[in-house]
């Protein structure tokens, strides 16, 4: 049994009895102590700040060519917090139980109150930094609803949350690089874990710009290196975002939790063709105003705005009266699969369903003019004025969907369908973040996290930044603490030299295949195979076929992959093959965790386990833990189950009828 | 929604390395969906340059949604191409019209160096905020965050500046390479909040300080970099900065 060294106590008191009694390292110790960071978006980022300010030696990484370029920049909606400054009933308490409901029973009850407890501080942080929340008039910060929660809990900087986050993280990491407390390495990719009598001690990565392979020590490693749903070819991912540092790890003893657990996020710009190399997310604070629905006609060859009112289906306020639109991203991503799949699907592709704003434009129109005084306005000019604040709110989101589609969300509804978003699943991690190889830690997407089996909207960035500003400062102490008598270890031990030669090996094996086939051609079949069969929904014959074919692929990969130019050079093709060669493994193991998980929860639905209403079923009896995979060889994995007790909340099955 | 195939000819920047010369050299590309963006045109021209075994065009690029600002193209001799305030992965290709010559460059400056192909060096951008782009509180000394309102106006004048992306391509579209817009920028954020004041003035001189250093050059006030910016921040800023920066000196000369 897996033990993730909870403290003890009341789940309110655990975090702060944690914090009293933890080991600690004194300042002149930490001075000596070595850090490495992998990936600086917001986890990487706040935590390589932080530990530089604590006085620790810090060397940080990243594959962009400068730190400020992490996925996370590209988070739109916002970041919760259980501050209550909207007096609406919000608490720390509030936020634990509905990430944990959110999450569909499936997330670890302390981890999940920690992050609630020290959301607030991250506000706080933030705009200590100078991060640009939206204010209201008075000059006190804004909050909206998000993700179908109650309240008003979510911080926002227009569309561009993630990008002020990042921003002020990557400004406090600056300053700590000019302090000197902290090395920058852009432009490296970590390809290995340098493993010393059973510790994590270093890494070895290439500079991606000459080509050269580096070994770098640390006393601990963290990686903060982002989700991996790049595995599904298409996402709203970021194209570099892949899980090669994580699998790496896993291959050198992290388990690997969950890994099937991933989200497709409802609105997303459809693919419109095959040159598609990457999906565009549409905030999901657009279904706040808009409303989702099909023709009720199959096979529907009318224009959108030619089907009159009651030829049309709002397929969510049918099936969801009590939550309509705002349903959990799950529940909606499932419910526009089921109308395609049965053929009400509209645009050239028929994959794609309509989010329309008319009726908010003549909603807010009509107040607007009601505020303005004009009490006969006529049609147009609600229409006029109804654009005017649908702008306001969205129009940065609507400008993008233009120059995307080539056509005007103002007067045609968006088509949108579901896409791939974001990995719940990741490196299995205990309580103090550190995963099942002592001094390797990981933070941020890139571990098991806080979200069980679904995320809510708004509460990665709050993840990321939790772990990387407000937990790993202390937890990383209780390890440490152990380790001051640890001199530095040169890098011309024995195992740095090994570890080197093994992944230089590779990197000459992949060289030398010169097949035929490009390396993105893989990766789309790959990601065809992962949409089709352990996608929005999975079934036992689908995931064992979906097994077979990923095995086949790889053997395809390793004897007839072709990537051009050189070894020693910047080679992005090389980058990607390596990236890509991971992700056709870490497929199969998310088929396997598929297959065994014979229930359905959160984003993960197997087709034989659903109520007679086509809802998610769960098993709680059966399936009440964390699935934690060993690597034992190729094509060879243990399930470890992490059992989870909960004590505070009672599960339930979720219903939003 | 119409869109149609078109065909064009590319002529692209191919260097091998920051050492050696570059050139120009010209691919045809046919069957172009108007629907593709720019850098998926690309996309398909590497796929097919490897499929010939010849190498692919390195360009940087990341997120593809107008945010990270990494990518940087200098198309048809503008940074970032022919649309209004879009990035270049935001460029789509019903910008062109069949039979059209695009000519594609490298941000030019001598700050920075190109990489390979269409790839530069920017990392001048992050040790100009290491000098002066932050507000020194560590994590942990903050005080609650609505203890300090901040006037409505003067916060979105901040964000608006916040919203550069730090792509470089007011740089590539000056002819002095000044990167004045860029650390206005920075400036305008920080100064405007209450939480940045107690920094503006050794941020502004030691900002522009490092920018000296790094080679850019100085601002005439042609405006080129305004009018290339992806995130439309305004020259008003460079106003600001300059204030920022004479107030400086007067008060820490004295
Ligand atoms: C379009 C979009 C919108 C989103 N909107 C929201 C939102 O509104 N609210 C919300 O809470 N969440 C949102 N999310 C989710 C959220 O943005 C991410 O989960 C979060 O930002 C991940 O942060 P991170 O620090 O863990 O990883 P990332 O930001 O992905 O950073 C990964 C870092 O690791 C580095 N790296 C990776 N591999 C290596 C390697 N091998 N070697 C060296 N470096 C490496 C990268 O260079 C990078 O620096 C959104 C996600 C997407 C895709
Ligand atoms: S000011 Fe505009 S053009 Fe210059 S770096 Fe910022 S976003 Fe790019
Ligand atoms: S690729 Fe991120 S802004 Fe263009």
């Amino acid at each position: 049994m897996l033990d993730a060294k909870i403290p003890a106590g009341p789940v309110d008191q655990k975090w702060t009895k944690y914090k009293g009694s933890v080991k600690l390292v004194n300042p002149a110790n930490k001075r000596k102590l070595e850090v490495i960071v992998v990936g600086t978006g917001l986890a990487g980022a706040s935590a390589a700040a932080s530990l530089g300010e604590l006085g620790y030696k810090v060397k940080a990484f990243c594959f962009q060519d400068s730190p400020r370029r992490a996925h996370s920049i590209a988070a739109q909606g916002g970041i919760n917090a259980a501050k209550n400054y909207q007096n609406d009933g919000d608490s720390v308490y509030r936020l634990f139980y509905d990430t944990i409901k959110g999450g569909d029973y499936r997330a670890r009850e302390a981890n999940v109150h920690r992050l609630a407890e020290v959301s607030t501080s991250i506000i706080d942080q933030c705009v200590a930094q100078g991060v640009p929340f939206a204010r209201e008039y008075g000059g006190l910060l804004s909050n909206r609803s998000f993700g179908g929660t109650q309240v008003q809990r979510t911080f926002y900087a227009a569309g561009q949350t993630g990008q002020q986050l990042l921003i002020g993280a990557y400004q406090a990491l600056e300053r700590q690089i000019s302090l000197g407390n902290v090395t920058m390495h852009s432009r490296h990719e970590m390809l290995d874990v340098v493993m010393i009598d059973g510790k994590a001690r270093g890494i070895i990565c290439r500079n991606l710009v000459n080509g050269e392979l580096e070994r770098h020590f640390g006393h601990a490693v963290l990686l903060c290196t982002g989700g991996y749903g790049n595995v599904f070819y298409l996402s709203t991912n970021a194209m570099g975002s892949n899980a090669t540092a994580i699998w790496k790890a896993h291959k050198k003893g992290a388990y690997f939790g969950n890994p099937c657990f991933t989200q497709i996020h409802p609105t997303c710009i459809p693919v419109s063709g095959d040159h598609q190399s990457k999906l565009t997310l549409m905030s999901e604070s657009l279904r706040n105003d808009g409303r989702i629905w099909v023709p009720k006609q199959k096979r529907e060859t009318r224009k959108s705005i030619d089907i009159p009112e009651e030829e049309r289906d709002y397929y969510l306020e049918r099936r969801y009266p009590a939550f309509g639109n705002l349903v959990p991203r799950d529940v909606a991503s499932r419910a526009a699969k089921e109308r395609c799949d049965a053929g009400y699907g509209v645009g050239t592709s028929k994959q794609a369903v309509y989010l329309d704003f008319a009726d908010a434009i003549k909603r807010y129109g009509k107040i607007e003019a009601g505020k303005r005084g004009l009490e006969n306005a006529d049609e147009a000019t609600i229409i006029k004025l109804g654009k005017e604040d649908v702008k306001e709110k969205y129009g940065n989101l609507f400008d993008m969907y233009e120059k995307i589609t080539g056509e005007n969300p103002y007067e045609v509804p968006m088509r949108i369908y579901p896409a791939v978003h974001y990995t719940m699943g990741g490196l299995w991690v205990d309580y103090d973040l550190m995963t099942t190889v002592p001094g390797l830690y990981t933070l941020g997407e890139a571990n098991f996290s806080d979200h069980g089996a679904n995320r809510l909207g708004a509460s990665a960035l709050m993840q990321g930044l939790a772990d990387g500003y407000f937990v790993i400062p202390y937890t990383i102490g209780n390890y440490l603490a152990d380790e001051i008598r640890t001199a530095e270890i040169p890098t011309d031990h024995p195992a740095f030299i090994q570890t080197e030669n093994a992944v230089s090996d590779r990197l000459n094996i992949l060289m030398g295949i010169k097949g035929k086939q490009t390396v993105e051609s893989f990766h789309k079949r790959l990601g065809k195979i992962m949409w089709d069969k352990c996608g929005m929904a999975r079934n036992a014959e689908g995931l064992k076929q979906a097994i077979s074919e990923i095995q086949q692929l790889k053997k395809e990969f390793w004897s007839d992959v072709r990537i051009p130019g050189e070894i020693n050079e910047m080679n992005p093709e090389l980058d990607k093959a390596g990236r890509v060669a991971d992700f056709i493994e870490l497929g199969e193991l998310m088929c396997i965790d598929a297959l065994q998980r014979e229930e359905s929860c959160g984003g993960h639905f197997r087709e034989e386990s659903q109520t007679e209403e086509g809802e998610a079923l769960r098993h709680d009896d059966k399936f009440m833990y964390v699935s934690n995979w060993e690597y034992q060889g190729d094509h060879q994995w243990e399930l470890h189950k992490e059992a989870l007790n909960y004590e505070v909340v009672k599960p339930s099955q979720r219903s939003y009828k | 929604m119409t869109h149609k195939n078109i065909n064009l000819k590319l002529k692209v920047w191919k260097q091998k390395n920051s050492k050696s010369a570059g050139n120009f050299e010209t691919f045809v590309v046919k069957d172009i969906s108007t629907e593709m963006s720019f850098l998926e045109m690309f996309d398909v021209l590497n796929e097919r340059l490897i499929g010939e075994g010849k190498e692919p065009i390195a360009f940087d690029h990341d997120c593809r949604e107008g945010i990270c600002g990494t990518c940087s193209m200098y198309i048809n001799g503008r940074p970032h191409g022919p649309w209004h305030a879009t990035t270049t992965c935001q460029l789509h290709m019903r910008a062109f019209n069949d039979g059209d010559t695009i000519v594609v460059e490298p941000w030019r400056a001598n700050a920075f160096q190109v990489i390979k192909d269409l790839m530069v060096d920017r990392s001048a951008f992050d040790r100009i905020i290491q000098a002066g782009g932050f507000i020194s509180v560590n994590t942990g000394n903050a005080v609650d965050a609505n203890s300090m309102p901040v006037e409505k106006d003067k916060a979105d004048a901040s964000f608006a500046a916040a919203a550069c992306i730090g792509c470089g391509a007011c740089v590539a579209a000056c002819k002095n390479s000044s990167a004045m817009l860029f650390v206005s920028a920075k400036v305008t954020h920080l100064a405007l909040l209450p939480q940045g004041s107690p920094e503006r003035r050794t941020r502004a001189l030691n900002m522009v300080a490092q920018m000296d250093k790094e080679g850019f050059g100085s601002c005439t006030n042609t405006g080129a970099c305004e009018a290339v910016c992806p995130k439309e921040i305004s020259i008003e800023n460079i106003a600001r900065l300059n204030k920022e920066y004479l107030m400086a000196g007067l008060t820490l000369e004295k």
